[in-house]
């Protein structure tokens, strides 16, 4: 058995932001291991005091490169709450594509440019495109369609512009929306390659219980609002996001840890797949059961195949909504006036890498007066630190050597998607 | 790729994030129709966020983020030395960009605000120029995609590096665009450099200055033109501070 080990990963590559490994075995036993994100904090709640509400959105847009769609429904989730903003059912639609833009355009990143050099044994993508180049296409045309459906809607993938206070500035055009939902049909043959392609790799068994947090689908998969709830049986208004996030601080990493029912929990694909599978289109099932991938999953990895999942979900609903924005005609302008008023609210929103809230308090002038920003990784840190220590103490009993241990570790930290960025926001 | 003919010996680069987004960087990878003959331009030799390797050789650093910690100021130093040429790209990299907006509070109660009791070490933001000496900036946030692929291959093929002087109306009034603040919107594209195709207008929201000024811009007349259209004092110098990209103007 291998009997000493002392592993550091600085600044561990292929991941959004910046954080560490560091894992300490003496004599078979180990000492210590610590999941520890040193990112720079930029301190997004102090700088959104006195921020004009309409500001809001723009600003907290810029806590991710990725999410920033998420960020930005999130938050005008929260201005529309606090100053009771009904937003037209058509606007509605169209955020809500944008969003699934947005989940494939985040998963596919993660999947095939991310996660993928892993498994082929490269250091990056770079290399695949002569030695895979049909996989590098694959992740080329699925992120190319998610960045031209935020193109569309949104107006720009990172950090969007037409998505406003009551609504939408500017709605796609008919003949838009239709040459997009074709394209979306001709790509669908793309993700069940990428299911094919993952049906070729396996992925590491490793499982450690844990508590799973999302949003809680009433009659579809959720991922706009509504209660939360966990797999160990939580549930909890919208408005009651303190309690089911229990923020605390520990001296080693600049992000904070969050807890529920347990020591940690996890969100993410995997934990809104866990609690919301019923939801899922038909074929997204098919697709899961292909990799045997059935509720109550715990293990970490199989985060990335229940992104498939999604991807092939969100795919396939994007295709409804386009059909009933047509149905209901494309208005120009989809934005409802509204009254600057005083207010506090919360929103929540199921971002690619889990639940997101943003809290604001609003003053009767519309100036954001205090600000509370939880992140899906902020959540999921405390998960990826005790799984670690875990897959550890599994790798030791195997008798691993350090590079297995290391190479399996970086792993695990990966299948989280982690925006490590946005959690030190 | 080859250039009248002849081989390209390709360039080595690096990228590199300090206090930001990283939302500039993905924008390298995001041109999906153009990243494969892009890439086969250069021989990336660190890049963190998309690639495990971590070389030191790099000929053009491209640097995103704002400085806003000490061991920051000594990893873009050591950047710096590295590099023959170093690239600023992005708003917070440029500028200091959002930011810059933690800089009108104290340290100590932007930590107090979000850290309470635990103590987190910052600095007020800077831009990478008010660190290092920056050869070269591409603004926006994020940066446009085209851009930096049309400036990294002028860096590539030596040839002259442009910038648009004119301001973003231009831009905007080609795509026959309905003016903004016709729309009862602020727009900010009078003052701003263009080059970003006009993307804030043509989806019927206000420009808010996030690449910088436009040659000989009119801050006096710009804020006259918005108090005009019934626009606050306070609400017009939000626009302009949002990026901390308009220096000229936060002056006055």
């Amino acid at each position: 058995m291998k009997v000493d080990m002392n592993i550091n990963v600085h600044h561990l590559t292929r991941v959004e932001g910046h954080g560490d490994i560091h894992i300490k075995v003496k004599k078979g036993e180990l000492v210590e291991s610590r999941w520890a994100v040193v990112e720079t904090p930029r301190f997004f709640e102090a700088m959104l005091r006195g921020i004009s509400h309409d500001m809001a959105p723009v600003l907290t847009s810029r806590i991710c490169g990725i999410c920033s769609i998420s960020h930005t429904l999130t938050s005008l989730r929260a201005v529309e709450k606090a100053m009771r903003i009904e937003v037209p059912e058509t606007a509605r639609l169209l955020r809500l594509l944008a969003k699934h833009g947005e989940t494939l355009q985040s998963h596919i990143l993660h999947l095939l440019f991310l996660a993928a050099p892993d498994f082929f044994g490269t250091g990056s993508v770079i290399p695949l495109i002569k030695s895979r180049p049909e996989v590098v296409v694959l992740a080329l045309r699925l992120k190319g369609l998610g960045n031209d459906i935020c193109d569309l809607i949104a107006g720009r993938t990172t950090h969007p512009v037409s998505l406003v206070v009551g609504g939408v500035s500017k709605a796609p055009s008919r003949e838009q929306l239709e040459t997009l939902k074709e394209t979306i049909g001709e790509r669908i043959q793309d993700i069940r390659a990428v299911v094919g392609l993952f049906q070729t790799l396996s992925m590491p068994d490793f499982v450690r219980e844990t508590e799973f947090v999302s949003l809680k689908g009433s009659n579809r998969y959720p991922w706009i609002g509504g209660e939360l709830v966990s797999t160990d049986g939580v549930v909890k208004a919208e408005d009651d996001y303190l309690a089911m996030t229990n923020e605390y601080k520990e001296d080693f990493t600049t992000s904070k840890f969050a807890k529920l029912s347990r020591e940690s929990f996890a969100v993410g694909a995997l934990a809104r797949f866990n609690n919301n599978y019923n939801f899922l289109h038909e074929k997204a099932k098919e697709a899961a059961r292909i990799f045997g991938l059935t509720p109550v999953n715990h293990n970490p990895f199989m985060n990335n195949i229940a992104q498939i999942v999604e991807c092939y979900h969100v795919m396939l609903e994007s295709i409804d909504i386009i059909d009933r924005v047509l149905e209901d005609g494309c208005p120009e302008s989809i934005c409802a006036g509204y009254e600057v008023k005083a207010g506090e609210a919360i929103g929540a929103v199921e971002a690619p890498r889990g639940i997101l809230y943003h809290h604001y308090d609003i003053d009767e002038n519309g100036i954001i007066t205090k600000a509370d920003c939880v992140i899906p990784t902020t959540q999921n840190n405390a998960n990826i630190h005790h799984d670690l220590a875990e897959l550890v103490k599994q790798q030791i009993m195997l008798g691993k050597s350090d590079e297995d241990v290391t190479r399996l570790s970086e792993m695990l930290v990966r299948a989280y998607d982690p925006c490590i960025s946005c959690s030190v926001h | 790729m080859k250039y009248l003919g002849i081989e390209t010996e390709k360039v080595r680069i690096g990228v590199f994030d300090f206090t930001g987004c990283e939302g500039c960087e993905l924008q390298l990878a995001n041109k999906e129709g153009t990243l494969v003959s892009f890439l086969d331009l250069l021989e990336v030799v660190n890049f963190r966020e998309i690639s495990s390797e971590r070389g030191d050789n790099y000929d053009v650093a491209l640097v995103e983020g704002a400085i806003s910690r000490d061991n920051e100021i000594e990893r873009l130093k050591q950047i710096r030395e590295k590099a023959k040429v170093l690239v600023a790209i992005g708003s917070c990299a440029c500028f200091g960009g959002v930011n810059y907006l933690k800089n009108r509070f104290s340290m100590e109660n932007v930590v107090n605000e979000v850290y309470g009791e635990h103590k987190v070490e910052t600095r007020r933001v800077q831009s990478i120029g008010e660190v290092v000496k920056v050869d070269l900036e591409i603004p926006g946030c994020p940066v446009s995609k085209e851009e930096v692929e049309r400036i990294v291959v002028d860096l590539v093929t030596g040839a002259d590096i442009k910038f648009p002087k004119y301001p973003v109306c231009i831009e905007c009034r080609q795509k026959l665009n309905t003016c903004v603040f016709d729309l009862g919107k602020i727009c900010l594209g009078p003052i701003t450099r263009a080059g970003c195709g006009a993307v804030c207008p043509s989806s019927k929201v206000g420009c808010l200055g996030c690449r910088g000024p436009a040659e000989d811009a009119n801050y006096d007349s710009f804020r006259q033109i918005a108090l005009d259209h019934g626009f606050t004092a306070p609400r017009i110098e939000e626009k302009l501070k949002f990026f901390n990209a308009l220096g000229a103007a936060l002056q006055k």
